[in-house]
């Protein structure tokens, strides 16, 4: 097989190489790409995002299991630390910071860590302050970090009351009008987001990135007007 | 060293030298949506499915969680506890990180309970072990806090002897009745995970000789082929030092595998339990 040399071939193996999460070939991949000139958007926005997307359907599906989103999150990783500098140069806005952790009590980090990699690839800057993550801890790094969207995860039905127990926090600390909050995990539903007062939930990894979107979009149109 | 437990007829124990504790996990809503709907609605009538198919497959205990959003909690796991215990004589599981919860389902239960679970965080140990003590039952430790999970083993049997101090010495709740849970960790995330488990599960036994449980399929959690897994996965912690795990009691092959293992690591004389076994599927 001759090595793809055309945008079109480049894009296509780039989207094919990720979705089996090969990323040595990855990496080199977007080095050729860079390389012949092809713009750090057209790979991310053409091949990676909806290689990454696909591999979430089949997930969801079930065709796909945890260690193949793992790879494939990983090889776009690769990919990314090589794109994110040349995104920046191009004066892209970042889409926005995103703090994420799983709640205290909860060690729980698959969901978690999957929705992270598909953040990151959507453009977002994610800082992920891991699992058992404490109220204060959230407070502490919501007044370092400045994030547009603070997200709590839960996999457990007995560590979800830690999302009001987080928001409780926020709202003592002064935070809560700054940030906006997101909630998810296994047992999560919409219904207990409302009721903990969270400013958003979704059922997996893709449509958090576009609720995110969404919420973080409705507050800066709020601000300007 | 062995954990006795007890409904109001029967008793069980948990030790090296007996039969693995198959503790069922099916009582529980996470990841049922359906059921959550129902136990919201005050329907507990699921339950008596689940109970069946578990005394059916071979559990020896059964866990019961009512881990419920939005729902009283306390009262759903007593009424829960009441009804399992008018189902069948296992003895429980009683499964909530919810203080009163506990507190209510141990005040109703009929025998000696097995407190599902306290971690090694200082309030956690405070709220819980003086209920293990006040109500006479047994814990399951988690030898996690704050900030992590640790993987080194040496680390988790650090997090265990703190536990065990507190729990023998504050609380006087006898080394018998802890029962340690060494975190089995889902291999699809991390494939050198399962190891740190076994080797956990070997030094906390050497260390201290108490009884452990895991929730086995958290292993195969996002894998396919779940239950060759769990038989894999179960029979190799039975020979570290495993004596119980809270898992799928519905799944014959699983406890098929943990039967055979009891057999094999020398805990089941002349076969008597295997062969009977074997006949009772015959007729």
């Amino acid at each position: 097989m001759s090595d793809p040399s055309t945008p079109q071939e480049i894009l296509r193996a780039l989207y094919d190489e990720t979705l089996v999460g090969n990323a040595p070939r990855v990496l080199e991949l977007t080095r050729t790409g860079l390389d012949s000139g092809m713009t750090p958007e057209s790979m991310l926005f053409e091949a990676l995002i909806p290689s990454l997307e696909e591999v979430g359907a089949r997930f969801e599906r079930g065709d796909f299991f945890v260690p193949e989103m793992l790879i494939a999150g990983r090889a776009m990783s690769g990919a990314l630390d090589v794109l994110r500098p040349l995104l920046a140069d191009t004066g892209a806005d970042s889409v926005g910071t995103f703090l994420m952790g799983t709640v205290k009590g909860d060690v729980h980090d698959i969901g978690k860590n999957l929705v992270n990699i598909m953040l990151e690839g959507a453009g977002f800057h994610v800082i992920d302050l891991g699992v058992q993550v404490a109220p204060e801890k959230f407070v502490a790094a919501i007044e370092e970090h400045r994030p547009d969207v603070v997200g709590f995860s839960a996999f457990l039905t007995t560590t979800m009351p830690m999302f009001k127990a987080n928001i409780n926090a926020l709202t003592k600390a002064g935070l809560r009008d700054q940030v906006i909050v997101m909630v998810g995990g296994a047992p999560v539903t919409q219904e207990y987001a409302d009721a903990v007062g969270a400013d958003g939930y979704a059922a997996d990894a893709s449509a958090a990135v576009k609720r995110a979107k969404e919420l973080i979009q409705r507050r800066r149109s709020a601000m300007t007007v | 060293m062995q954990t006795i437990l007890s409904s109001a007829t029967r008793k069980v124990v948990i030790g090296p030298d007996e039969p693995f504790c198959v503790i069922g996990e099916r009582i529980n809503p996470t990841g049922r949506s359906k059921f959550s709907e129902q136990l919201r609605a005050g329907d507990l009538s699921r339950i008596e499915v689940d109970v069946a198919q578990q005394v059916d497959g071979g559990a020896t205990m059964l866990d019961v969680n009512m881990g419920v959003p939005l729902t009283d909690e306390a009262r759903l796991l007593a009424s829960a506890v009441t009804m399992v215990q008018g189902l069948t004589d296992l003895p429980l599981v009683i499964d909530s990180s919810v203080v009163e919860a506990l507190d209510a389902a141990l005040s109703v239960y009929q025998g000696k309970a097995l407190v599902n679970s306290v971690t090694g965080e200082q309030d956690r140990l405070d709220a819980i072990l003086p209920l293990v003590q006040r109500h006479g039952a047994a814990v399951i430790a988690l030898p996690n806090e704050e900030d992590e999970i640790p993987d080194d083993p040496r680390k988790r049997l650090e997090i265990t002897r703190k536990i065990i101090d507190v729990a023998t010495g504050r609380y006087d709740i006898p080394l018998a009745d802890i029962v340690i849970d060494p975190l089995a960790m889902p291999v699809g995330a991390d494939t050198s995970l399962v190891r740190k488990t076994l080797e956990t599960i070997w030094l906390i036994r050497e260390e201290f000789g108490v009884n452990q449980v895991v929730g086995a399929s958290n292993v195969s959690f996002g894998m396919p082929a779940r239950a060759a897994l769990g038989a894999a996965f179960l029979p190799m912690a039975m020979h570290c030092g495993l004596t119980a795990a809270i898992m799928d009691a519905r799944t014959p092959s699983l406890v098929e595998s943990v039967r055979a293992a009891d057999l094999l690591l020398g805990n089941d004389a002349w076969g008597g339990r295997w062969i009977a076994a074997y006949r009772a599927k015959q007729r």
